[in-house]
C-alpha cells in the first residue's frame, strides 16, 4: 500500500509555521500579563484562555465570521493576495494558531513569572532599558520552559482537527492536515492508513512530550 | 549627595500589618549606614532611591539631579538614576560568567573603568571565566560590587552586605568598602559593622529615621529609649512617669558585695555569664547587663552603681 504522506508534511509544516507565530505573538502577550498591571488585564488573560475551553467547533464558527469572504479582514486579505484565507493552508495555519497559542502564553507567563525579578531590577538599575532587561535576562533565565511550552504548541497544533476543518477543510493534497486525514481514512475505511497515520502522530506526540518534560526539568 | 524626603503607605493585607515610611535623610561622601532592626524600612529607603519602587509623596535629590518630585512629577527609571544597587543575594546574573556580568554592566554605562583592571583590583581575574553558581560567597559579594562599579554610580546603596559572610570575609569586605571613593548608603542591623564602617549612621524605627550623626554620638546620646534599645548596649531601666533610666553596660560599675550598701548602690544576684572576645558580660537580676574585665566566674551577691555622669534619663 502506498501512503499519501502529504498531510503529515502540511501538519508539520502548519504547526511550525503556527508555533512560530505564537511565540512572537504569545511571548509578548505573555511579557504584558506578566509585568504590566492595566485595566482589563484579567478580562484579556481571560480571553486568552478561552479557546482552551471553547469546543473547538465554536471557535472555528468566529473564525469564520472574523476571516470569512464577507468580512472585513477577509476582504482586506483578499485584495491583497487575490485570494480567499479561507479554506487554504495558511486557513489552517490560523486555526493551529488559535488552538495552540492560548497554552504557550499560560505557561510562559508562568515562566516569565517565575523568574527572579531580583535580576530583572539588577539590570535596570545598571542603565539597562526594559527591551533588554528582557532579552538579556528575563528570556535566558525563562528559557527552558518557554521551549518546553513551544513543544507542547507545537503538538497541539498538530493534533488540531475541529478549528482546521471549520475554516481548512479537509481538501486532499491542499488543507488536509495528518488529523483530518484519519478522519478521512476511517470514514472510507482505509483501516491501514488510519493506523499507520494515527502511529506516527502518536510517536511524534510522546516524542515532543518527552523533550518538553525534559526541559521542564532541567529548567526547575 | 543624596538627600531624600520620602513618604509611603501600605495598607493592611491577609498577613502584614499597615506600614508607613516617612524618611528624611541626607548623606555625603564616605558611608553612611542605615541601622534598625528588621521591618523597620530600611530596604525600602533604598528601593525608593534606586526608583524601584515610587514613594507616595516626597523628593529625592542626587548630586544636584532631582530623581524624584511628586510636586513636579519627575520620576526619573530606576535605568537612569546611576545608583549602584547592591542587593543582599547579590544578583549576579546566574547564565552568566562573572566576567559577562561586568560587561553587561559595561555596555549600558560606556567609559568607565576597564574590567581588567576592576577584576584585577577587587581580586577576581582568576575566576572571571566562572559562573556565579561556581564562586565563593566572597567572591560573589565582591563581583557585585565590581558589577555595580562598573556602571560608574553615583551612589552605591549596599543592602546587608555582610549577612552570611563568616568574620574573614567580612573584614574583606570592609577593607574593599573602605578604599571605594563613591559615597555609600548601607542598610545593616549590626551595631558591630555600624562602627567598623559608618562614618555616619542614621537609625531608623517604625519606618522612620529617629537619629542620626557619627556612630559614636549616637551610641553615646540615644535620643530616646527606643534607641538605647535598638543600639543593644544599653541598660534600659524603669525610672516612672513614662521615662527611663539608660546607661551602656560598660559604665555599670560592680563589685562583689563585701558589707554595707552606699546610697547610690544597689543589689544585684548573678544571673548569668557570658564569655566575650575581650572580658565578661554579666547578667544580674534586674536584666541589668554589665561588662566585667575577665576575672573568675562572677557569682553570688554582687553590687551595682550607675554612675550619674553616664545616667541618661530618657523618654
Amino acid at each position: 500500500m502506498s501512503v499519501d504522506w502529504s498531510p503529515l508534511w502540511l501538519s508539520l509544516r502548519v504547526a511550525a509555521i503556527s508555533t512560530l507565530l505564537a511565540l512572537l505573538v504569545g511571548l509578548w502577550c505573555a511579557y504584558w500579563l506578566a509585568n504590566r498591571d492595566f485595566r482589563g488585564k484579567e478580562f484579556l488573560d481571560s480571553l486568552v484562555t478561552l479557546p482552551l475551553v471553547l469546543p473547538p467547533t465554536v471557535l472555528g464558527y468566529y473564525l469564520l465570521i472574523v476571516l470569512g469572504r464577507e468580512s472585513g479582514i477577509g476582504r482586506i486579505y483578499e485584495a491583497v493576495t487575490g485570494g480567499p484565507l479561507v479554506f487554504t493552508w495558511q486557513a489552517a495555519v490560523v486555526a493551529a494558531f488559535v488552538h495552540s497559542a492560548p497554552l504557550l502564553i499560560k505557561s510562559s507567563r508562568a515562566a516569565l513569572e517565575s523568574v527572579d525579578s531580583t535580576y530583572e531590577w539588577a539590570g535596570r538599575n545598571l542603565g539597562a532599558t526594559e527591551w533588554r532587561v528582557f532579552w538579556r535576562i528575563t528570556l535566558p533565565l525563562a528559557q527552558r520552559p518557554i521551549a518546553a511550552a513551544a513543544a507542547l504548541a507545537f503538538a497541539r497544533a498538530m493534533g488540531d482537527f475541529g478549528v482546521t476543518i471549520m475554516i481548512a477543510g479537509n481538501i486532499p493534497g491542499r488543507t488536509q492536515t495528518v488529523a483530518t486525514a484519519i478522519y478521512d481514512a476511517v470514514e472510507s475505511g482505509q483501516g491501514e492508513l488510519a493506523r499507520m497515520l494515527v502511529l506516527v502522530v502518536s510517536v511524534t506526540a510522546i516524542l515532543i512530550l518527552t523533550l518538553a518534560n525534559r526541559l521542564n526539568h532541567k529548567a526547575a | 549627595m543624596i538627600q531624600a524626603e520620602v513618604h509611603k503607605s501600605f495598607r493592611a493585607r491577609e498577613e502584614s500589618a499597615p506600614f508607613a515610611l516617612n524618611v528624611e535623610l541626607e548623606a555625603g561622601e564616605g558611608i553612611t549606614v542605615l541601622f534598625g532592626p528588621s521591618g523597620a524600612g530600611k530596604t525600602l529607603t533604598m528601593d525608593l532611591i534606586a526608583g524601584f519602587l515610587s514613594p507616595d509623596t516626597g523628593r529625592i535629590v542626587l548630586d544636584g539631579e532631582v530623581l524624584f518630585d511628586s510636586g513636579r512629577r519627575i520620576n526619573l527609571p530606576a535605568r537612569a538614576r546611576r545608583t549602584g544597587y547592591v542587593f543582599q543575594s547579590y544578583a549576579l546574573f546566574p547564565h552568566m560568567t562573572l566576567r559577562q556580568n561586568l560587561q553587561f554592566a559595561a555596555e549600558q554605562r560606556p567609559g568607565g573603568p576597564r574590567i581588567d583592571e576592576i577584576l584585577e583590583r577587587f581580586r577576581l581575574s582568576g575566576v572571571a571565566g566562572r559562573r556565579p553558581v561556581q564562586l565563593s560567597g566572597g567572591q560573589k559579594q565582591r563581583g557585585s560590587i565590581a558589577r555595580a562599579l562598573v556602571g560608574q554610580p553615583r551612589l552605591l546603596l549596599l543592602d546587608e552586605p555582610a549577612r552570611g559572610l563568616d568574620a574573614p570575609l567580612r573584614q574583606e569586605l570592609y577593607s574593599v568598602l573602605a578604599e571605594l571613593r563613591t559615597p555609600v548608603l548601607l542598610v545593616t542591623h549590626d551595631l558591630d559593622e555600624c562602627y567598623a564602617l559608618g562614618e555616619r549612621m542614621v537609625v531608623m524605627r517604625e519606618g522612620r529615621a529617629v537619629q542620626s550623626g557619627t556612630p559614636e554620638e549616637v551610641a553615646d546620646a540615644p535620643v530616646n529609649a527606643d534607641v538605647a534599645r535598638l543600639l543593644g548596649n544599653y541598660n534600659v531601666l524603669p525610672a516612672g512617669a513614662g521615662r527611663w533610666k539608660c546607661i551602656q553596660h560598660r559604665h555599670v560599675r560592680a563589685r562583689a558585695r563585701d558589707g554595707e550598701l552606699r546610697a547610690e548602690e544597689m543589689p544585684a544576684r548573678v544571673q548569668r555569664v557570658y564569655h566575650r572576645q575581650r572580658g565578661l558580660l554579666v547578667e544580674f537580676s534586674g536584666g541589668v547587663l554589665a561588662e566585667m574585665a575577665e576575672c573568675d566566674e562572677p557569682v553570688g551577691e554582687w553590687v551595682l552603681e550607675f554612675p550619674p555622669e553616664n545616667l541618661q534619663i530618657l523618654s
